[in-house]
């Protein structure tokens, strides 16, 4: 164990360091901490610049009404659902047989296919933007939900399947052997043998594939145009255009983007993390 | 489906940059002349400053999260929340970071002014905008890099640790000679996803500064974006694209290689 477990130090610094961890922590994510407080806070308390201090009057309830109602961001929190339940569903289910197969054939090209694959991760997004955004314009689908999603699933793919197809390979191959001896098709071998062992994986990485798609920004930008499309990153944005000095609404927008992928986190920690860790290190 | 939207579009930028373009009228060839346009901008330069100024800077990630990974690698009561809540920055997005931090350094009312006394525009001076904008893309990259070094951590082989100590080792030589090398595989990724993280650097851009004051927080891949929506120079911008390719394809090889070489 590095460093030394804090049960062999001495009592002194060992105080020392508990008292340390909340204060280290509070600094941390003092921002975070600031934007919370923030978005409780009154207009009135704005307006007599008490920015810093505590809020005089509570008003959690009417700041976040006025975000959701009296903005689009409800809409923009809508599209962001629209758009990440299906690319997550959809990349996850496409990525899954992709893993499968290259994981268990040994066919020709298959090395080059995953070379593919983890060059795509890693390619600055940026050199995709023009020709993704003409595809999308001529395939009709620019500002729409659906159009974001298709590209969504396509990037996302690759990344999924790099994790799968390697979570694969370290399940024992006997199983799939096994499976064929015992007269299973490929489907069924699939189905009933794979998918519930690599099911622990599918959930981190449904995790992780939300929270990307989530937090996008750049491809909401590209893709979509005005409103109708834009998901709710775009939204938060724009709200710093709207209310430049109701900065209590402008942080109860962004504490609202942030909410999904924040819960997410703290709901599925164990998985979120296993899932980050085993993707980096095998990839 | 992959092919089509991501290594198509990447032959196909290439094809663009070699054309002059924007968007509605035909496309034009012009050769190497989006290039050389390209070597005779200021902004470019700037942007090709930012994006070395990124990486340097950026590169602090690891080691300052392999600090926290040691400071936080204890078993107290709640360290697990502790942990994540350490880490929580992270899955916020770049859009909410952005904002966050441009609102902290406020010269008017932000809270950087009052800790220092006074207010600096950090995002509107063109000295200090790129490193606002670094300072905040280093606080979710921190606790990233921290997790990759935590995970790491216990997998450390604790007899080597103990032999050490049993040596004399102690404190920096121990962590030097002994701890670090055995956390070779995190500092290998989250240096080569920071440096990735780096060039592809764009919300907190977009979002804090839209490259400004003057161009002087852009970098290349925002350079890019505004030359495309604002300008509808498509090929100039595809231009732009090939060039963070070529950057990041040194890294993309290696990688490839490395990845080709375990498997065998």
């Amino acid at each position: 164990m590095y460093p030394t477990p804090v049960s062999r130090w001495s009592p002194m610094g060992r105080r020392v360091y508990k008292t340390s961890l909340p204060i280290a922590l509070v600094i941390w994510l003092l921002p975070l901490i600031a934007v919370f407080i923030t978005s409780v806070r009154s207009t009135d308390d704005l307006v007599q610049g008490n920015y810093w201090g505590w809020p005089e009057r509570f008003a959690l309830v009417e700041n976040y009404r006025a975000v959701l109602f009296n903005s689009p961001m409800l809409h923009y929190f809508m599209n962001s659902c629209l758009i990440t339940v299906p690319s997550v569903v959809g990349s996850i289910a496409l990525a899954a047989m992709a893993g499968f197969a290259l994981a268990t054939y040994p066919f020709k090209g298959n090395s080059s296919i995953l070379g593919i694959f983890v060059a795509g991760n890693f390619v600055p997004i940026q050199i995709l933007m023009i020709p993704v955004r003409q595809l999308t314009l001529h395939l009709g689908l620019f500002n729409t939900l659906e159009g974001l999603v298709l590209f969504h699933i396509s990037f996302q793919t690759g990344f999924c399947t790099l994790f799968l197809r390697n979570f694969i390979k370290e399940l024992p191959y006997e199983l799939v052997e096994a499976a064929r001896v015992e007269g299973a098709n490929e489907w069924q071998l699939f189905y009933r043998i794979i998918l519930p062992l690599i099911a622990p994986a599918l959930a981190a990485l449904a995790i992780l594939v939300f929270t990307f798609v989530w937090n996008d920004y750049f491809w909401a930008l590209s893709l979509t145009q005005g409103d109708d499309a834009a998901p709710i990153t775009v939204g938060v944005a724009a709200l710093k255009g709207q209310w430049t000095t109701a900065w209590n609404l402008v942080s109860a927008g962004s504490l609202l983007a942030a909410f999904p992928s924040i819960v997410i986190f703290f709901a599925m920690q164990k998985h979120f993390v296993a899932g980050l860790t085993f993707g980096a290190t095998k990839g | 489906m992959f092919c089509l939207y991501v290594i198509y579009p990447i032959i196909s930028s290439i094809v663009l940059s070699l054309y002059n373009w924007d968007g509605m009228s035909d496309k034009v060839f012009v050769g190497l002349a989006n290039y050389r346009e390209l070597l005779h901008t200021d902004t470019f330069y700037v942007a090709l400053k930012n994006n070395v100024l990124w990486l340097v800077l950026f590169l602090l990630a690891p080691p300052i999260g392999l600090v926290f990974a040691l400071y936080l690698n204890q078993s107290v009561k709640g360290m697990r929340l502790i942990k994540s809540l350490f880490f929580s920055p992270f899955v916020l997005s770049g859009v909410v970071v952005g904002l966050i931090f441009s609102w902290f350094y406020d010269p008017a009312f932000g809270l950087l002014k009052l800790i220092v006394g006074h207010g600096i525009p950090v995002l509107g001076d063109e000295r200090y905008a790129t490193f606002g904008v670094i300072a905040a893309a280093l606080w979710p990259q921190i606790p990233f890099c921290m997790l990759l070094y935590l995970t790491n951590l216990t997998s450390i082989n604790p007899e080597i640790v103990e032999a050490g100590r049993m040596e004399g080792a102690t404190g920096w030589s121990l962590l030097w000679h002994v701890v670090l090398p055995q956390l070779r595989p995190a500092t290998f990724l989250s240096v080569v996803l920071t440096i990735i993280g780096a060039l592809r650097s764009f919300d907190l851009i977009a979002v804090m500064t839209g490259g400004g004051p003057f161009d002087s927080s852009t970098v290349l891949a925002y350079f890019m974006y505004d030359q495309a929506i604002k300008y509808f120079r498509f090929g100039y911008s595809a231009a732009i694209a090939v060039v963070l390719f070529l950057i990041m394809l040194v890294f993309i090889v290696y990688q490839l290689r490395r990845l080709l070489h375990t498997d065998r």
